[in-house]
């Protein structure tokens, strides 16, 4: 066990964990805060994407001690009112089946708004493309994403 | 408060819907009502400042029913939507029985019962607006979480009726609203979780913590039907947060601090198995299991005419051999549930679609009375069927045991995956005859596979769980008989969406598809001139074929069948399925290309469904679109192959899910109708496969008869 001091949605927090405890289990465990998802533990599914800086980041491979300094940004928050563009954009397309993955999906979204916010089927395709939804939302994932970039039920590439 | 229970309405097939009035119970395991809330069934509460609670009997497990089935009680109640709320039932008794959330059966088997709650509900709060203003009930009208009395342009809010609405009895037959008259069902509806998932506030059975919870990691034997020999747990101990490892009747749990712990301390676990009779199964064993099985009579599920007899007297026959896979659910929440054992106690936590039927598992394992257990139905992060299993409850029920602690029983993606109750594996051996004109004039359709009823002991004949999409072969052919052998394998096999119709229609469909290109006929016109003329009993239900012939030319129109020219290389196959056991019809064509090597993209899928009213024609358009979304997985990559007795397969990169790239475009069109409302969950999934291999075979001339349709080397999603 070891100390860690981590920048989490702008908060300073400071946790005991071993160096190898993923940042996934650091802040569902500890910290609580659970909208960032369990789906596999092994890096391929999205459910626990989180922001390190601004790079989308499967936090159930990223062990604690190699977060050190960067920002992390959960879906918490994401937006204080939880009324990030991308938010109400996946209201507004009733996105959502089980809603498990989606937070995740969510996280993987905005990064890449972040990059490009008026982004083409393609790079949508490729930066939510290796996100898994079991209950199929695909089409209304990328509908949202073109509504949260303003550009109607989307652009081709 | 009332203190009479009043069970009614109804039953449906299997699955009995009952709804109480609040009881006041001895136990502990009723939550006391507020005082100032109207309570006219156990599900539905109107506070004073007007706010609806409904409680859901059925689980969310991403099919839209909390969202549906507030809206049901909403319509008759004439409540303002943006004041209805929505909670989950648990077994309480106030709640009546939750029966099962599966078979596409909750809008079916539900609606009905729940307007009338809100009637009952509406109805009292129009006679306390009357007795308020001592005017005519028949003078007052309640709208939008109101009674109005237009006569003197009174009007009283919900909240302000429920005193004198709790008051008065309950109406046994209450008018029901005509359909015409409908504000909420028949729109577009958001389901109400919308904004608690994406702001990652809603709550997930993973995401609960108790105080003093540990949580649980079961190293189980990877061979089906093995045991602990021993174990050493010396090394387990060691790894920080670890607080014991104990030997379950699933395995051996590791028990954490929090759930890292728990998983590092069972990495260090050694234990050693008995692996029991089925350390050596693979799946070429039972692929030659069931081909003998094939080789003995089966059981004749349908028959009409003399198939052995019509079939050497045909002018052409047309024999193949189809089969399908075991299938993993793969959810995204892997299995999880938390349990609190107390000596007299018992409270769980569990995203299950069948509470009722864990309750005798979790009274047998704690030695507790049902009166004694409380399972409080939790948001699912999918289902699919695997969530009506009782294991992963079971596993929180033992280890909260063993532990005196609340425990959150947490499996990981590979214990998912390797632990799971499959989609059966099937062998099918078809032979069809046409006549001279080319009329389907025998079909013998032979096959073999596990059963679901028989292997987990439920009190149906063993093929009841296996023969829709086979046995309800919808087509007029005169000489027709079905078999099926039974083939039992030390596979767990479980509900799966669809469940048969998952892998029947792949064989029916494609097998007429082979047919039609037999006797050189356009096979949506073969299909369309082989209907029947009536409606007629196929097993247990009706088959309408004009519904059937509605959503064939439906999806054909909109996809431009003959119309539309393809791209070189591409298809188009059309399949349909009458999903009878819930009342929905659909039909889809797909659009493939075919690639070198044997590879497919499907580019675009049309699919029309006709699930009489659309109660929500938006969630009906997801469930397609999800529908359409999980048969193509398992249609292009999907299957459970064991070795050495084990699941090879114990990640989403060995079994891979279908991902947003190679999502096809997907239109949905939904034919209108007043008819009763189906279910939506499973119907999109059946024609999927078949009418991607059907436009493959149209691209390439090459007919695919295996599941997956991919070779190997391309099972990448």
């Amino acid at each position: 066990m070891a100390e860690y001091t981590l920048s989490v949605n702008g908060q300073s927090h400071t946790v005991e964990a071993p160096a190898d405890m993923p940042l996934l289990w650091v802040l569902r465990d500890r910290l609580k805060l659970t909208g960032t998802k369990f789906g596999c533990g092994q890096g391929l599914c999205g459910a626990c994407t989180v922001h390190l800086g601004s790079e989308p980041t499967r936090s159930c491979i990223t062990p604690v001690a190699d977060v050190g300094t960067q920002r992390v940004t959960t879906i918490e928050g994401l937006d204080p009112h939880g009324a990030h563009p991308l938010q109400k954009a996946w209201i507004e397309a009733d996105v959502a089946q089980c809603g498990y993955c989606q937070t995740g999906q969510i996280m993987t979204a905005a990064a890449l708004l972040a990059r490009h916010p008026k982004p083409t089927d393609r790079e949508i395709d490729q930066a939510m493309g290796e996100n898994v939804c079991r209950c199929g939302t695909y089409l209304r994932i990328r509908e949202a994403i073109h509504l949260a970039a303003g550009q109607g039920k989307g652009v081709k590439p | 408060m009332s203190t009479t229970r009043r069970d009614f309405l109804k039953t449906t097939g299997a699955l009995t819907l009952s709804f109480a009035l609040p009881v006041r119970l001895k136990g502990a395991a009723q939550a006391p009502a507020p005082a100032e809330a109207f309570e006219p069934s156990g599900m539905l509460r109107i506070d004073r400042d007007g706010t609806v609670t409904v409680w859901a009997t059925r689980t969310e497990i991403g099919q839209g029913v909390r969202t549906s089935m507030a809206m049901a009680i909403a319509e008759e109640l004439e409540a303002d939507w943006s004041r209805v709320k929505v909670l989950q039932a648990s077994t309480a008794p106030r709640f009546g029985d939750l029966g099962v959330t599966g078979g596409s059966q909750t809008t079916r088997s539900t609606t009905l019962a729940l307007r009338k709650v809100g009637a009952q509900a509406r109805e009292m709060l129009l006679q306390a607006a009357a007795d308020t203003w001592g005017a005519p009930k028949a003078e007052c009208l309640a709208r939008s979480g109101r009674v109005q009395h237009p006569l003197t342009k009174r009007s009283l809010d919900y909240g302000e009726l429920t005193d004198r609405a709790a008051k008065l009895p309950v109406p046994a037959e209450p008018p029901l609203k005509a359909a015409k008259d409908f504000r909420i069902l028949g729109r577009d509806v958001a389901r109400l979780d919308g904004p608690d998932i994406v702001s990652g506030r809603a709550q997930f059975a993973t995401d609960i913590h108790l105080p003093g919870m540990l949580v649980a990691s079961i190293e189980r034997c990877p061979v089906f039907g093995g045991k602990v020999r021993s174990f050493d747990a010396t090394a387990a101990l060691k790894v920080p947060g670890v607080k014991k490892v104990q030997a379950i009747s699933s395995g051996v749990a590791v028990f954490g601090e929090d759930t890292w712990a728990a998983f590092a301390g069972r990495e260090a676990l050694k234990v050693q198995w008995d692996e029991g009779p089925a350390a050596r199964l693979d799946s070429a064993a039972i692929r030659k299991q069931y081909e003998e099985r094939l080789k003995a009579p089966g059981k004749v599920v349908r028959q009409e005419g003399d198939a052995a007899q019509a079939l050497p007297k045909a002018a052409k026959r047309i024999k193949a051999t189809y089969d399908a896979p075991f299938l993993a659910h793969a959810t995204m929440e892997p299995m999880v549930a938390v349990a609190d054992v107390k000596p007299d106690r018992c409270m769980i936590w569990a995203p299950t679609q069948a509470a009722g039927m864990a309750l005798p598992f979790v009274e047998k394992a704690t030695g507790l009375k049902a009166g004694q257990i409380e399972i409080q139905v939790t948001l699912a992060g999918g289902g699919f069927g695997r969530r009506a299993m009782a294991d992963f409850i079971l596993d929180a029920v033992e280890c909260s045991k063993a532990a005196g602690a609340p425990v959150k029983a947490q499996w990981t993606r590979p214990d998912d995956f390797q632990h799971d109750g499959y989609r059966p594996a099937t062998l099918h051996e078809l032979e069809a005859g046409l006549d001279a004109k080319g009329q389907p004039v025998a079909w013998l359709h032979r096959y073999a596979g596990p059963s679901i009823a028989a292997s987990n002991h439920f009190p149906w004949p063993p093929e009841a769980t296996e023969l829709a999409g086979a046995a309800d072969l919808p087509y007029a052919i005169p000489n027709l008989r079905v078999e099926w052998g039974q083939s039992d394998t030390p596979v767990p096999v479980w509900f799966w969406r669809a469940v048969p119709a998952s892998f029947n229609p792949f064989v029916t469909e494609c097998f007429l598809d082979e047919l039609a290109h037999a006797a050189g006929k356009d096979p949506l016109d073969f299909r369309l001139r082989h209907l029947p003329k009536a409606p007629l009993k196929l097993g247990q239900h009706e088959f309408d074929p004009a519904r059937y012939r509605a959503v064939l030319e439906l999806a054909a129109d909109k996809a431009g069948w003959r119309k539309r020219k393809l791209p070189k290389g591409w298809g188009r196959g059309i399949a349909a399925h009458a999903y009878l056991d819930c009342g929905t019809y659909v039909a889809q064509v797909a659009e493939v290309e075919a690639k070198a090597g044997g590879g497919i993209r499907v580019h675009r899928v049309v699919c029309a469904v006709d699930c009489g009213m659309a109660l929500n024609p938006r969630n009906v358009k997801a469930q397609m679109e999800g529908g359409i979304a999980f048969g193509l997985s398992a249609a292009l990559y999907d299957e459970i192959t064991l070795k050495d007795g084990r699941v090879t397969a114990s990640s989403f990169s060995e079994h891979p899910i279908l991902l947003l790239p190679s999502m096809p475009k997907v239109e949905v069109h939904i034919v209108p109708s007043n008819l009763p409302p189906g279910g939506v969950g499973e119907p999109g999934l059946p024609p999927l496969a078949p009418a991607v291999a059907n436009a493959y075979f149209n691209a390439t001339g090459k007919r695919l008869r295996s599941l997956p349709l991919l070779p190997p080397a391309l099972r990448k999603a």
